[in-house]
C-alpha cells in the first residue's frame, strides 16, 4: 500500500499538477481568444530553457529563476500575438490554429538552434528524500506541489477578485456583449496571453525539473494538456486544472500492477493514456466535467 | 548523366508521393475544413499494411510474415487501412467542435508511433520491416526508378480525377457547403456530420495509399523512417501554399514546396558538419514563417479556390 503511494500516487499528483498548469493556461487562452494554441507546448520548452539560462549564468536554482522564466516567455508569446494572430483574428479559428502551428515550429526551431538537440537539466546536488511515517516524497516533488498551488491561488485571485479578471470571463463567456459594456479588448487579450504564457513557463520549468530539458519538453505533453483541458471543460482553467491532477494520477497508476504483478498498462504505452481520456471524455461527455464552452 | 537523372527521378517520384498526401488533406481541409495534424499515423498505417502484406522477410526478421502479395493486390488494402483509422476517430470527434478533431488526430498520430515501436510481433519494432519490394526493379537502372515515377504519376492523375469529380459533384458541393455555413446546410436537410465523415474517411485514404506508395519507394518501412515534420507538418504548408480547395494547387503547392525543401537540404548538405545540423533547424523556423506569411498575406496560396460556375 505504502508503494502505491510512494511511486504511484505521488508521481501521479506531481505530473498532474504540470499538466494542470499547462492545461489550464492552454484553457484560459482558448476561452478569450477562442482558438488552441498549438505553441502552448513551445512556450513551456521556452520557459524551461529560459531558466536554465538563468540558473547557468547567476548559479541560482530553478526555482528562484521562475520569474526569470516566466519574463521571458511573456513577450514570445505577446509577439507571436501580435505579428501572427492578431491580424488573423476576424479569421475562422481554425486558420488561428494553423497559424499557431507554425509559430509553434519557430519557437522549436529558435531553441534547436540556440540550446541544440541534446538533453540538458538544472545540475542540481541529491537530496534525500523526506520521510513521513514510511512515505517518502523527494523534496523537489514537494517543490513542484507547493508552487503549483501558489500559482493556482494567485491565478483565481487575479480571474476572481481583479477587475481585470473579471474581464477576461466576461469575454470568455461572451466576447460580443463584453465588447458592447466596454471591456478593453485588447487590454484583456494582452493580459490573457501574459497569465496564460506565465503558467506554461512555470509548468515547462516544473516539468524539467522532474525529467530533463529537450527541444520537444512541451510538444510531448501538449496532448495531455488539451486532454486535460477538454476534461475539465475547455475554457474553464479551474476544471482544466482538476482534469490535469486527474489525468496525471490515472497516467501513473495505469502501470501499477493491481493483478497478479502485471501492470495494468505496460509502461511503453503510458503516453497512450492522455489519449484514452480524450477519447473517453469526446464519446460520454464531451462538455467537461465542468460545462464548457458549447 | 545517369546520376543526375536518378537523382531527379527520386525528387519527382517523393513530390509525387507529396502530391497524393496533399490532395487528400485538401479533401479534409481544403473542401470541407477538417483539421487533420496526424497524416503520419494514416501515412504510418496505409505504409505498414502493404508493407506486411508484400514484404519477403530476410531471416530471422521478427515482423510478420505476410502473404507475399503483389504490390497492385496490397496498395487498395493501404488505403482502406488508412479509411479504418479514420473512421472511428472520425465518428467520435466530428459531432463536436472542429478543433477536437485536430487534437484528435495528434492523438492518434502518437497512438500509431507508439503500436509500431511496440509491438515487434506485428511491425518488427525499432527494427522495422525490410524487403518490401519496389515495383519494376527488375528493368534496372535507370528505368526501374523511371518505370517506378511513372506508376506514382498515374496514381496521382487518378487521385486528381477523383478528387476533381469529388469537387464537382453534388456531394463536393454539399462538403463546401457545409464548410461555409453549415446552419445553411443543415437547412436544406443535410446532415453536416455524415457528409465530414465521408471526407474525412476518403482523405485519409489517399494518406494511406501515399504511405504505400513511400514504403515501396523506401524498400524499408520503420518507427524512424516517418518524422512528423516531413509527414505531417510540410504538407500543411505544401497545401496553403498551393491554395486549399483547389486540387490543382494541392499538386503545385506540393511539387514547388518540395522542391524547396530538397533544395535547402542539398545546399545544407554542402556545409561542414555543425553548420549543417543549424542550417536544418534554420529551414523548420523558415518553413514555419512561410506558413505563417501566406496565412497572413497570400490566404488564398499560389491558386486560390475556384468555384464551379464562376468566372
Amino acid at each position: 500500500m505504502i508503494e502505491l503511494v510512494n511511486f504511484y500516487l505521488i508521481p501521479g499528483l506531481v505530473l498532474g499538477a504540470i499538466y494542470a498548469l499547462a492545461a489550464a493556461g492552454l484553457s484560459l487562452a482558448y476561452g478569450v481568444l477562442r482558438f488552441a494554441n498549438f505553441a502552448h507546448g513551445e512556450l513551456m520548452t521556452w520557459g524551461g530553457y529560459a531558466a536554465l539560462v538563468a540558473v547557468v549564468a547567476l548559479g541560482i536554482s530553478p526555482w528562484v529563476a521562475l520569474p526569470i522564466a516566466i519574463a521571458a516567455t511573456i513577450p514570445v508569446a505577446l509577439a507571436a500575438d501580435r505579428a501572427f494572430y492578431a491580424p488573423l483574428r476576424r479569421a475562422q479559428p481554425a486558420v488561428l490554429l494553423i497559424s499557431s502551428f507554425g509559430v509553434a515550429l519557430m519557437i522549436r526551431a529558435v531553441v534547436y538552434l540556440v540550446w541544440g538537440p541534446t538533453p540538458q537539466g538544472y545540475a542540481r546536488g541529491f537530496t534525500p528524500p523526506l520521510v513521513f511515517e514510511g512515505i517518502r516524497i523527494q523534496q523537489r516533488h514537494l517543490m513542484i506541489l507547493a508552487g503549483t498551488a501558489i500559482a493556482a491561488l494567485l491565478v483565481h485571485l487575479l480571474l476572481s477578485r481583479s477587475r481585470a479578471g473579471r474581464a477576461m470571463r466576461a469575454m470568455a463567456d461572451d466576447p460580443d456583449l463584453a465588447r458592447v459594456t466596454g471591456v478593453p479588448v485588447a487590454g484583456v487579450i494582452r493580459l490573457t496571453w501574459c497569465v496564460a504564457a506565465a503558467l506554461a513557463a512555470v509548468a515547462g520549468v516544473f516539468l524539467a525539473v522532474d525529467t530533463e530539458l529537450t527541444p520537444l519538453l512541451g510538444f510531448n505533453v501538449l496532448l495531455a494538456a488539451f486532454a486535460a483541458a477538454i476534461l475539465g471543460g475547455i475554457g474553464r482553467p479551474w476544471g482544466a486544472a482538476l482534469g490535469g491532477l486527474i489525468l496525471g494520477v490515472v497516467e501513473e497508476l495505469s502501470t501499477y500492477p493491481l493483478i497478479g504483478g502485471a501492470p495494468l498498462l505496460e509502461p511503453a504505452y503510458k503516453g497512450g493514456v492522455a489519449f484514452a481520456v480524450l477519447v473517453l471524455v469526446l464519446i460520454f461527455r464531451p462538455q467537461g466535467l465542468f460545462k464548457g464552452m458549447g | 548523366m545517369e546520376n543526375a537523372l536518378l537523382y531527379a527521378v527520386t525528387l519527382l517520384t517523393l513530390a509525387g508521393i507529396y502530391a497524393a498526401l496533399t490532395l487528400g488533406l485538401n479533401l479534409q481541409w481544403g473542401l470541407t475544413g477538417l483539421m487533420n495534424f496526424g497524416a503520419l499515423g494514416f501515412v504510418a498505417v496505409g505504409a505498414y499494411t502493404s508493407a506486411l502484406l508484400t514484404a519477403t522477410p530476410a531471416p530471422g526478421a521478427a515482423h510478420l510474415v505476410g502473404p507475399g502479395w503483389p504490390w497492385w493486390a496490397a496498395w487498395p488494402l493501404a488505403a482502406v487501412a488508412g479509411a479504418l483509422l479514420a473512421l472511428p476517430i472520425g465518428a467520435i470527434s466530428l459531432r463536436l467542435r472542429a478543433d477536437y478533431l485536430a487534437i484528435a488526430t495528434i492523438g492518434i498520430a502518437e497512438i500509431v508511433r507508439l503500436f509500431v515501436r511496440n509491438e515487434d510481433w506485428l511491425t518488427g519494432g525499432p527494427l522495422g520491416v525490410s524487403g518490401i519490394p519496389r515495383p519494376f526493379e527488375g528493368l534496372g537502372q535507370p528505368w526501374g526508378p523511371v518505370a517506378y515515377l511513372l506508376l506514382v504519376a498515374a496514381v496521382v492523375a487518378l487521385l486528381y480525377a477523383m478528387a476533381e469529380a469529388t469537387a464537382k459533384s453534388p456531394f463536393g458541393r454539399t462538403l463546401r457547403a457545409i464548410r461555409d455555413d453549415e446552419e445553411a446546410a443543415k437547412a436544406v436537410g443535410r446532415n453536416p456530420a455524415s457528409f465530414r465523415l465521408q471526407a474525412f474517411v476518403l482523405g485519409a485514404a489517399c494518406m494511406g495509399l501515399a504511405g504505400a506508395m513511400l514504403a515501396h519507394f523506401f524498400k524499408f518501412m520503420g518507427p524512424d523512417a516517418l518524422d512528423p515534420i516531413t509527414a505531417t507538418f510540410l504538407v500543411w504548408v505544401m497545401l496553403i501554399a498551393g491554395g486549399s480547395g483547389n486540387n490543382r494547387g494541392a499538386i503545385l503547392g506540393a511539387v514547388a514546396i518540395w522542391a524547396i525543401w530538397a533544395a535547402t537540404d542539398w545546399i545544407a548538405g554542402q556545409l561542414p558538419g555543425e553548420l549543417a545540423t543549424r542550417a536544418a533547424y534554420l529551414r523548420l523556423f523558415l518553413i514555419g514563417l512561410a506558413l505563417n506569411l501566406i496565412l497572413l498575406y497570400r490566404p488564398q496560396g499560389l491558386i486560390g479556390e475556384r468555384l464551379p460556375g464562376a468566372r
